[in-house]
């Protein structure tokens, strides 16, 4: 079982839908304990990843999520950037010249892309960001791999397992970032780039689990 | 909340066309990347400064580009930190040959993002350093914070370290020098109202009628505590004795005593604070040789200001005195 070139396309058109969707619950999420440009932000920079998919799709899988890291770097801005550019450029890094990809290619390129962002914005788990959510997918990820696990299985776990990681943003208290200003007060609210980063791994869990 | 703009996304474009026509004799805009550059860039032997941060902040820090401070400045989304691609054509842009200083406030985007601008522009061969401002006394710098907000203090360097670039200081002596003043100066806002950002359409947080928040930043984010509202002596010395306490200021201490607007606050008021902040800072034997009152960094409309207080000695006096000319700030030309 495999994840084509062409349904990796398709992952990234659902994520761009998915940010557009959700660009003003990320802008609460991000009101509460940030200052309310997350939605915005992600929404500017997949929209321009948008209008470069038509030059993406005869690429193979490593140049195209380059590209998207490029475009996010370049358009996102913030700390969201920087994070996301990076998280893209490593597994694209790591997906160099791949047509298809087997759930130990995938693996390996999410835990190249979560210790990028780890290098960069020098997170832990723990410290109520994306790396919360980033952090147990990997983990699980690995995991389906040594016990073979399905495609499909080995996606849906780790999407769970985001979105465990999201949740248990919620009672933190924040140690990075804006969030962390507040201290005692960012309590109580999940964190948005935990949410965004959930989302990117449930949609890819969603689009490939149900193409296979 | 009523604005008066046109569409959300344009904003920052829109906003930069307008400073071009109305600037043109001290700056140029550049688009795609963004970035709003002096004129005569770049100066040639001269050491080239650049700074950057979200829009929203106005004049910080496009408003502070020209002869006497900036050379140029990178405007992001608002409250957002601008790409590291605007930093490095930017900095390409200034570059007279004598190095170029990155003057980063500290948030977690600004720093990431001009790090890596930093990064590329030195493997094109260009002399880049940076130094972080971080005065905000009202978060807790620790290993488990993002560190103490780069705010304030952000203006007084740029104008000083601008006159000593100016005067032809070398890369390194102007990068010492803004270590120096950021080592030396503290400062805390608070806060009446929140403000909205454009694509919200809301305040950011909610603020009672009857409360204010002590503590805050200047992207519209809560701040530490908040308390119901106290006349403004009160709030005054609620905001001077942690930067007192926090440096220290000792007496005798020559200071420079800054009362900045959020954007909201009238100068009316920023007048009444700033008389019991000189009250307060004589009664510690700090003697004010210097001051700077009104709008600087801002946080869109929200009501409220900040206290900065920078130790001075003769030579920070003599580049405050030194001429600068800039939309937001001009004197002796």
């Amino acid at each position: 079982m495999v994840i084509t070139r062409d349904e990796v396309l398709s992952w990234l058109q659902a994520y761009i839908q998915v940010i557009s969707k959700n660009m003003e619950y990320l802008t609460e999420l991000d009101s509460a304990i940030g200052d309310a440009d997350h939605g915005a932000n992600m929404n500017r920079g997949f929209q321009a990843v948008l209008a470069k998919m038509p030059s993406m799709e005869d690429k193979d899988v490593g140049t195209i999520l380059k590209t998207v890291g490029m475009t996010l770097l370049s358009t996102v801005g913030g700390a969201g950037g920087p994070l996301y550019g990076t998280f893209f450029i490593q597994a694209g890094t790591k997906l160099a010249g791949k047509m298809e990809l087997t759930l130990a290619d995938w693996a390996a390129a999410v835990e190249a892309a979560t210790n990028g962002v780890i290098n960069r914005g020098k997170a832990s788990v723990g410290d109520k960001t994306m790396i919360d959510a980033l952090t147990p997918a990997v983990e699980v990820l690995n995991e389906a791999v040594r016990l073979d696990l399905s495609v499909s299985e080995g996606l849906r776990k780790s999407a769970e397992a985001a979105e465990n990681g999201m949740k248990s943003t919620i009672p933190l208290v924040a140690r990075k970032g804006r969030a962390s200003y507040l201290g005692e007060r960012s309590a109580g609210h999940q964190d948005p780039g935990a949410t965004s980063s959930f989302l990117l791994l449930d949609t890819a869990a969603k689009v490939w689990a149900n193409n296979l | 909340m009523k604005k008066l703009i046109n569409k959300p996304d344009e904003v920052v474009k829109e906003e930069l066309q307008g400073i071009e026509l109305a600037h043109a004799d001290i700056v140029k805009v550049h688009y795609d990347p963004n970035y709003v550059v002096r004129v005569d860039a770049p100066v040639k032997g001269k050491v080239g400064l650049l700074s950057g941060g979200g829009s929203g902040h106005e004049p910080m820090h496009g408003g502070f580009v020209g002869m006497g401070m900036l050379d140029a400045a990178c405007p992001g989304a608002v409250f957002t930190s601008p790409t590291p691609d605007q930093m490095l054509e930017a900095t390409k842009a200034v570059d007279g040959g004598a190095g170029v200083l990155h003057i980063v406030k500290n948030y977690t985007g600004d720093i990431m993002n001009f790090e890596m601008a930093a990064d590329l522009a030195k493997a094109e061969g260009i002399e880049v350093e940076a130094v972080v401002v971080d005065d905000d006394v009202a978060v807790k710098d620790s290993l488990y914070t993002a560190g103490r907000r780069g705010v304030g203090l952000t203006v007084l360097m740029e104008k000083l370290v601008g006159a000593a670039a100016e005067e032809g200081r070398s890369l390194k002596e102007v990068a010492d020098l803004a270590r120096k003043i950021n080592s030396q100066g503290r400062s805390m806002g608070m806060a009446l109202t929140s403000c909205t950002v454009p694509h919200a359409g809301k305040p950011t947080f909610d603020l009672p009628e009857d409360e204010m928040e002590i503590g805050i930043g200047i992207h519209g984010e809560p701040g530490r505590t908040r308390m119901k509202i106290k006349p403004a002596d009160e709030v005054t010395e609620m905001l001077m004795t942690p930067i007192i306490e926090d440096l220290p200021f000792k007496s005798g201490d020559q200071v420079l005593l800054f009362v900045n607007g959020m954007g909201g606050t009238p100068l009316i008021e920023l007048y009444i604070v700033y008389r019991k902040a000189v009250e307060i800072a004589e009664k510690h034997g700090l003697k004010v040789v210097r001051k700077l009152i009104g709008p600087y960094i801002t946080s869109l409309e929200m009501a409220g200001a900040s206290i900065t207080m920078l130790k001075m000695d003769d030579d920070l006096i003599k580049l405050w005195d030194a001429p600068v000319k800039t939309a937001g700030m001009r004197w002796g030309v």
